[in-house]
This record gives structure tokens, C-alpha cells and sequence, in this order.
């Protein structure tokens, strides 16, 4: 007994199969070009591992031009920009810690006294270190250019301090994360990505399933409302994404050793935002979606960039404008900023509604388009 | 209420819908009496589905009005929708869930007082108490139906939209299936049941024929063959194939069909017919002038239409 050859013809007849059915379904289509396309931009343009121009603010108790050099030598680094002075340490250490700013730069009292009688000095600047990517080089080279800041001050009598130790004490100061450790960066942010990925995907499944499936003709014959439907389809899933968080929260704790510097409730509360700002998305795909797969792509397209462009895998400030103004758009930038404030700053009520706010609002949005989307007959 | 006292469970006029600009149901009336077994005809795809979806609000119409059970089908879907137990044409409940689930579902949804008992009841009619807990997904065609019209029973609708559920089903099954529709309608239940089967189309109280989106008649099956205005005879004896392609040629027969060893030969001039079947009428043929059937009349009407 031997099979007949492969035949051509039949293998052809598949393909050509393929072909069509891939034409017939446009969605599908315009996706396999956008999503490689989106990937092209995101990680051809908008990603760097090397930020420059980071926000510093700068508390200036000291006019001299020794104090004025330093800001100046910082600023010709391009690695820092300088966006003002602030007048206190306590507004400083807000900025610092609301993420307004990744640096604050402290000149204290007197400075140019003590460098004129080369005391050196001390310098404090104080970073954001929880992401220790997005630092890292600028500290690098602020070290570097402590030496050479002060070279065209130091004059006459000072020019004995121009070689030597630098004239002042640069002490670096990470804060939030001082030993450096990615995983206390990474592992509160994957917090946001899971809960990102199930959520949307699964609701975006949870209304084409039925439609796919024709269960929707029964179900939309029934007295069954469509704010009842969403509701029904949504909260089962709030529980799974708090499963989710207790599953991470437990790991960061006891197998990562995050620290949790501020209180869990907190981040449950925040939590809620989110999850229902991405169940929102999920259902308004699912109402926007003919079938499963589309379903399955348009999670696809929101999740890709909310994972690149939420400084989530790539410091956010590293990032070109557009891609920032793209990733403030999305939920999972914004609640990273909330989970990583939380578990590293000490993060309370009021810090994480700040962060949180524009999550409420983007729910609102995507729970208004996805209520108009839902029809309520087969039209 | 008004509901009560309507004679009719399904009175709409000018009942229309297009999609993409294609007209689907065109101005079709409707009349259905409360307790009736109503059968509604058409060739596929002449836009049955589609009027049924918008009796029980899943579409809606285009044109039209009337009222359903009382209630404004434009203006009272949900109303509607609680009265009205809707047999989709796919299986439509959930393959994941077992039969008890899927009947619990719907009493929930519908908000079936004495939810457990109603299930049960429902489980018991269908003779699948020992099998509740198998899912529906895995259950044969004929017991899918037998779930899908239990669950459509289970919140007391006063009126059944059923959407060709015979489909796919054996004999026997369907002869069960029909005894308990006629049970349900001796009951006081409203039945509106599509089909393709004539003996099915028998077995309804009054018919509705439609084709290509307009209503071609309406009435009980008498008033039908009436309304057709065909006559029919029968031939019986040898080589009937040869004899069917020879009479279609001829003027004055419109129809010829094979019925097992006969030929049924329809015409709508009676004179005409029997001037065209005079030449074939001697041995070994055999001819009677027979009462026409519903299907002859069906598509008498179909052609007359189409040629309009």
C-alpha cells in the first residue's frame, strides 16, 4: 500500500481558500498591516533607553554664580530640564513624589561662602529612582560634570580649587528605590499589564461569544436590558481581576520582597478604577467586533501600546512627545503611576486620586460608547 | 386590560423592512386569534425569519404597526418580549451550560415566580430529569428542540414564535413535537410556527404563504387551494416520466409534479387542462380529477407572483 503523492492541487485549493476568507474578513486584514506598522513606530521611534531633558526643579538657597554654573553645566548635559525653581523643600519633595519632576536639585545657604573658603560643600540631588532605567544615565553623568561645572568661576584666588576633588560635594540621593532594584519597579507594574490583558480581552470575547455562537437572538428576545447585560458581564470578572491583584500583591511581597510602603486598601480602591475602566474597553470591542478573532485583535491593538507606551518596559520620559500624549490616553500609564506610588512613595488617598482621575474619566468614556454601541436588536 | 379582550394575539398592517436597501418583508398584514396554530409559508429566504424577529422586537420594522398581544410592537417591546416565548432557527441557548443551567437562565431572566419548581416542572415535561445535569451541547438535534421549547415554555408565554423547529427532525420526533403544540394551543397558547413541510402546513389551524417578502395568501388551507384557483388531476400508469416532459410542453398544464407512482398535472383554465390531457387520456393511463393539494396551490402561487 502506498499514499498517493502529495497533491498540489489540494494543498492550492487550500490556500486559495485562505486567501479569501482573509479578504472577506476586512478587520482582520487592516490589522495584520496596522499592527505591525504600530509596532514599527513604537519601537522605531518612540522608544529610548537613554531619556534626556527629565524635569528637574531646582531649590535655589544660594544666588551666586557658583549656584547659577551648576544649574547651567546640568542643563548643557541635555539630561536634565530644568522647569523651575521651587522656594521650598516640601514642594520639591511633592513634585518629586507625584512624578511632576525626576529631579530636584538643592543649592543650600551659603554655598558660595563655603566653595570660596573650599569647604566643598554639599549638593543634594535628589532623583525618582523608581524606575532605575529611567535614571540611571542622567546620574551617570551629572558625577562627570561636577568636576568641571566651577572651572571658569574658579578664578585668582580661587583657581588653587580648580584642580584637585571637585570644589563641592555632589551627594546623590534615589529616592523611593535606593538600592535600584528593577523588580521593584517591574513586578507592581505587571499589576496593571495582567490586569490590562484579561480584562480586555475577556470581555471583548464575552459579547461576540454570543453573538458568534447566535445565543444573542435568544438573549435579546428576553426582557433582559442592555445595561442589565453589561452589568452581568462585567462584575464577574471585577472579581477575577481582584484574584489577579491578591495573586501579585502576594508574590511581590513574599517571593519579590517589594516593599509596601503605603496602604493596601488604597491600591484595591485605585484598582476598581482601572479594572473597570478596561472592562469598559473590552465590551465596547466586543460590541464593535463581528467575531472572536476581531475581538481577540482589537485587545490586541489597545494592549500593544498601553504595554510600550505606559512606562511600563521603556521610561516613560524617554519617550517623544507624541508618544507621551498617546500613552497619557491610556488607563495602564496612569494607574502605574498609582501602583508604583503606593507600594514605593507611600502613596495615600489623595496622591493616587490624582493619578487616578483621568482612568475615571477614560471609564466613563469607554462605558458611554459601549452602552450607545450595545444593540439592543439585531439591526 | 385591552389585552384580554383583543381577539387577536398578533394584528399588525404594513409590515416592512429593508436591509441595504433590499426589501426583506414588504407590507405584509398579519392576523393571528388567540388559541390558534398559525403557519407561516414562504420559500427560503422570503423574509419569515425576519417577520418574526420583528414581532418580538429583535428588529425593527420599517414601516408598519400593529399590536402584539395587545402591546405596540413599535412602542412596547418589552411588554412584548416578557408574553412571548421565541424558538430561534439555530439552537440558541448555551452549549456550555447543562440542561438544568440553561433553564434556570431563563427563568431568572425572565423572573419565573417559583424558579426551582418551574424547572423542575420543566425538566420533568421534557423527560430529561435524569439527564439535567448533561450539557446542551451535547445533546442530539431533536432533544436541542425539545430544550429550546421547553425553555421557551418556562416563563407561560401566551404566544409561541417558532422559527422552522422541525428542522433536521425525525418523524417520529416531529409527530410528538406537534401533538404538543396542539396540546399548548388547546390550551389558550398563540402558535406561530414557519415550515417548509406540507403535512406540517396541514396540521395548522389558518396559513400565511410568503414569497419574496409579499403576503400571497392567507387563510385556512381550503381557503388557500381556493385562493390559488388551480385544478388537478392525477395519472397513474407506466413510463410517468416520459409523460410529465410531454404534458409540460403542452398549453394549458402548469404544473406537473411526481407523487410516487403518480403525476399530479395542474392547470388554472379547468377547460384548457382538460383539452391539453385529452390526447394522453387512454391506456395505460389512468386519470382522475382530484381535489388540488396545498403544494400545488404553494406553488401556483409562488410562480404567479414571480411572473407578476
Amino acid at each position: 500500500m502506498t499514499r498517493p503523492p502529495l497533491s498540489f492541487r489540494r494543498f492550492a485549493a487550500i490556500a486559495v481558500k485562505e486567501f479569501v476568507q482573509m479578504r472577506r474578513d476586512r478587520l482582520t486584514f487592516a490589522m495584520m498591516v496596522g499592527i505591525p506598522l504600530i509596532q514599527l513606530m513604537i519601537f522605531g521611534f518612540a522608544i529610548n533607553t537613554d531619556p534626556k531633558y527629565l524635569p528637574t526643579a531646582v531649590v535655589l538657597r544660594d544666588r551666586s554664580p557658583f549656584a547659577r554654573s551648576i544649574v547651567e553645566a546640568m542643563r548643557n548635559s541635555e539630561y536634565f530640564q530644568i522647569v523651575g525653581e521651587v522656594a521650598s523643600e516640601d514642594e520639591a519633595r511633592r513634585m518629586l513624589s507625584l512624578g511632576e519632576v525626576q529631579f530636584v536639585l538643592n543649592i543650600p545657604e551659603d554655598f558660595s561662602r563655603h566653595i570660596a573658603r573650599g569647604e566643598r560643600p554639599a549638593v543634594l540631588l535628589e532623583a525618582d529612582a523608581t524606575d532605575p532605567a529611567a535614571t540611571g544615565n542622567a546620574l551617570a553623568a551629572v558625577s562627570e560634570m561636577a568636576t568641571s561645572a566651577l572651572r571658569h568661576d574658579l578664578k585668582g584666588p580661587l583657581a588653587q580649587f580648580a584642580s584637585g576633588p571637585p570644589p563641592f560635594d555632589l551627594r546623590m540621593h534615589r529616592k523611593f528605590n535606593p538600592e535600584r532594584i528593577t523588580q521593584y519597579n517591574v513586578v507592581p507594574g505587571l499589576m496593571g499589564v495582567v490586569l490590562t490583558m484579561t480584562m480586555v480581552i475577556i470581555t471583548a470575547l464575552a459579547m461576540t461569544r454570543e453573538r458568534e455562537r447566535g445565543t444573542i437572538e435568544m438573549l435579546l428576545a428576553t426582557p433582559a436590558r442592555p445595561t442589565e447585560v453589561m452589568l452581568g458581564k462585567i462584575v464577574p470578572y471585577i472579581l477575577v481581576g481582584y484574584v489577579q491583584l491578591l495573586l501579585i500583591l502576594a508574590a511581590a511581597i513574599i517571593i519579590f520582597q517589594v516593599p509596601v510602603e503605603g496602604d493596601p486598601l488604597v491600591l484595591f480602591g485605585a484598582t476598581f478604577i482601572f479594572i473597570i475602566a478596561n472592562l469598559s474597553v473590552g465590551l465596547t470591542f466586543s460590541t464593535l467586533a463581528t467575531n472572536q478573532l476581531q475581538a481577540v485583535q482589537m485587545a490586541f491593538f489597545f494592549f500593544l501600546p498601553s504595554i510600550l507606551l505606559s512606562g511600563f518596559m521603556f521610561p516613560f520620559r524617554g519617550m517623544p512627545l507624541w508618544a507621551q500624549w498617546l500613552g497619557e490616553c491610556l488607563p495602564l500609564t496612569h494607574f502605574l503611576r498609582a501602583v508604583r506610588g503606593v507600594f514605593l512613595k507611600g502613596h495615600g488617598v489623595s496622591e493616587t486620586m490624582y493619578f487616578m482621575w483621568p482612568v475615571a474619566l477614560f471609564a466613563v468614556v469607554a462605558i458611554v460608547v459601549g452602552v450607545k454601541r450595545y444593540r439592543q436588536t439585531l439591526d | 386590560m385591552s389585552e384580554e379582550d383583543a381577539p387577536f394575539a398578533i394584528d399588525v398592517a404594513g409590515i416592512t423592512k429593508s436591509f441595504d436597501g433590499r426589501v426583506v418583508v414588504d407590507d405584509i398584514p398579519m392576523r393571528v386569534r388567540r388559541g390558534e396554530i398559525f403557519g407561516f409559508l414562504g420559500p427560503n429566504g422570503s423574509g419569515k425569519t425576519t417577520f418574526l424577529r420583528m414581532l418580538c422586537g429583535l428588529l425593527r420594522p420599517d414601516g408598519g404597526q400593529g399590536r402584539c398581544l395587545g402591546f405596540d410592537i413599535l412602542g412596547q417591546p418589552d411588554d412584548i418580549k416578557r408574553r412571548v416565548g421565541y424558538m430561534t432557527q439555530r439552537f440558541s441557548f448555551y452549549e456550555d451550560l447543562s440542561i438544568e443551567e440553561n433553564l434556570d437562565f431563563i427563568a431568572r431572566v425572565y423572573g419565573v415566580p417559583d424558579r426551582r419548581g418551574a424547572v423542575a416542572a420543566g425538566l420533568a415535561r421534557l423527560g430529561m430529569s435524569s439527564r439535567r445535569r448533561q450539557l446542551a451541547g451535547t445533546l442530539s438535534g431533536g432533544w436541542k428542540q425539545r430544550l429550546a421549547l421547553a425553555a421557551c415554555l418556562l416563563h407561560a408565554p401566551e404566544l409561541l414564535l417558532l422559527d422552522e423547529p422541525t428542522a433536521g427532525v425525525d418523524p417520529k420526533a416531529r409527530r410528538e413535537f406537534w401533538d404538543e403544540i396542539h396540546g399548548l394551543a388547546a390550551g389558550g397558547l398563540t402558535v406561530l410556527i414557519t415550515t417548509h413541510y406540507m403535512d406540517e402546513a396541514e396540521r395548522c389551524h389558518r396559513l400565511a404563504y410568503i414569497a419574496y417578502g409579499k403576503l400571497l395568501a392567507q387563510g385556512s388551507v381550503d381557503e388557500i387551494v381556493r385562493q390559488a384557483g388551480i385544478f388537478t388531476w392525477q395519472v397513474q400508469g407506466p413510463r410517468l416520466a416520459e409523460l410529465a416532459t410531454l404534458l409540460r410542453k403542452t398549453p394549458g398544464v402548469e404544473q406537473v409534479a411526481a407523487f410516487g407512482d403518480a403525476l399530479h398535472v395542474s392547470g388554472s383554465d379547468r377547460g384548457a387542462l382538460a383539452a391539453a390531457i385529452a390526447p394522453h387520456r387512454r391506456d395505460p393511463h389512468r386519470w382522475t380529477e382530484i381535489e388540488p393539494g396545498l403544494e400545488d396551490a404553494f406553488i401556483r402561487l409562488m410562480r404567479s407572483s414571480g411572473t407578476q
